[in-house]
């Protein structure tokens, strides 16, 4: 086999991001009107000083409502692709730290083996203060699944499997905060 | 069900640490706890696709979006999008954006006492062709001082988003000129402690690439994680 080529390192995205990379229409994952239940999630960064973080990039990648990815090497015969839904959206952080995304509720998609994967959203995390990206997962606390996901069931500490799962709260939304250091720490993913 | 193979990990030094005192910014948004190993699945080795114009128009000459010529040395940078095994990615999305000649972005959070360029906003986007090929034409971006330390610069650099075939490929990245002073003392590209990985993020002056009378150009080569040799299992 021939030498592999390098890969380019990550750097940070610095503060000045969203000159390039903000588009406030991607945080609406709904707008081409897809099939599935609408769902919004909400909350903030914090800091290990616990400071609102304003200028973080948050990046969503998601199954349709089947449970099928908008993919080509998403092969699952049975669930069709949805054609009004990308699976993907972005949303930066605001003065105060806080973010809110629109999408639908994505479905349950094969884990490896014959194992399924509880509905979740995969996150890829930007801010200025990072050199590259952390990879986290969006669950749902009203999920069944979640008992037998693979990935939360390899998580033994609660309260860290817990800063994985968006809670709704009062007005229907799903909450979920990205705290990059401390008590309730994030989980993220080496993947 | 069959699986198309896992994405190869980072090998060590490749990549920048999350924790990085000499960058300030590191010490209080770095992670403490170890990150969680999880092997890919569906959900990472899928990711979004671009080549349909999904992300809208291309715009690859950041001298023709005002009514003038923005100030500075006119510049093309282009490249190509490759995975580690030297394959080109096509049909994938490269978001660009940078300061202006005099190095200030025309952003309300810079407020670096330099000129803003009223024909110069500093930001584009292209998707890449059939060879992973993309190119830009813009003006040389100035170097600019930062809070991280006394007297600190940032060398002249462009701000690269790539996409690739999967969630894990994702890149976000700074592009660098060759020869550059302040190379030696910016702590954000001395962080990634593989010297070949480094200087991956200096593009290369090329005269053939440079257009007579009009631009200098440079090559800047992406490349992505690759597929990992080991076939992905299946139970």
């Amino acid at each position: 086999m021939a030498d592999k080529l390098t890969p380019t390192p990550g750097q940070t995205v610095g503060p000045f991001f969203s000159l390039g990379l903000d588009r406030p229409e991607w945080a609406d994952m709904t707008r081409h009107n897809p099939c599935g239940e609408r769902i919004v999630i909400e909350g903030r960064v914090l800091d290990g000083n616990g400071v609102p973080v304003s200028d973080a990039l948050i990046e969503l990648w998601q199954a349709n409502s089947e449970g099928r990815y908008d993919h080509l090497h998403d092969e699952q015969g049975d669930k069709k692709i949805d054609p009004n839904f990308h699976g993907y959206g972005r949303v930066a952080t605001d003065p105060h730290g806080e973010f809110r995304i629109k999408t639908i509720k994505p479905g349950p998609v094969p884990g490896r083996g014959n194992a399924l994967q509880a509905p979740h959203i995969n996150v890829a995390f930007f801010a200025r203060g990072l050199l590259r990206q952390l990879h986290t997962r969006i669950y749902f606390s009203d999920e069944a699944a979640n008992a037998s996901d693979p990935l939360l069931s390899s998580i033994e500490n609660g309260a860290v499997r817990r800063t994985l799962i968006a809670r709704k709260g009062e007005g229907g939304a799903y909450r979920f905060d990205f705290i990059l250091q401390g008590q309730g720490e994030t989980a993220f993913l080496d993947i | 069900m069959a699986h198309p193979p896992s994405y190869a990990r980072h090998r060590d030094g490749g990549q920048p640490p999350y924790l990085y005192p000499d960058y300030g910014s590191t010490v209080k948004r770095a992670p403490t706890r170890p990150l969680i190993h999880f092997e890919h699945t569906l959900s990472e080795i899928t990711g979004p696709s671009f080549g349909t114009g999904w992300a809208g128009p291309a715009s690859t000459d950041l001298t023709k979006q005002h009514k003038g010529d923005p100030l500075g040395e006119r510049i093309i940078v282009t490249g190509h999008i490759l995975d580690e095994d030297g394959r080109p990615i096509p049909d994938t999305l490269v978001e660009l954006w940078q300061c202006n000649a005099a190095g200030r972005y025309h952003h309300p959070v810079d407020q670096h006492d330099a000129p803003l360029d009223p024909n110069f906003t500093g930001a584009g986007q292209a998707v890449t062709d059939n060879e992973g090929r993309y190119r830009f034409v813009t003006i040389k971006p100035g170097a600019y001082p930062w809070r991280n330390s006394p007297n600190a610069w940032r060398p002249a650099h462009l701000h690269f988003g790539v996409f690739g075939g999967g969630f894990v490929t994702r890149l976000i990245t700074q592009m660098y000129f060759p020869g550059d002073p302040l190379l030696q003392y910016d702590p954000i590209y001395q962080s990634t402690a593989d010297v070949n990985a480094r200087e991956r993020l200096i593009a290369a002056y090329d005269p053939n690439l440079s257009e007579p009378e009009w631009a200098l150009g440079y090559e800047f080569d992406m490349v992505l994680r690759g597929r990992d040799a080991t076939p992905f299992e299946v139970q």
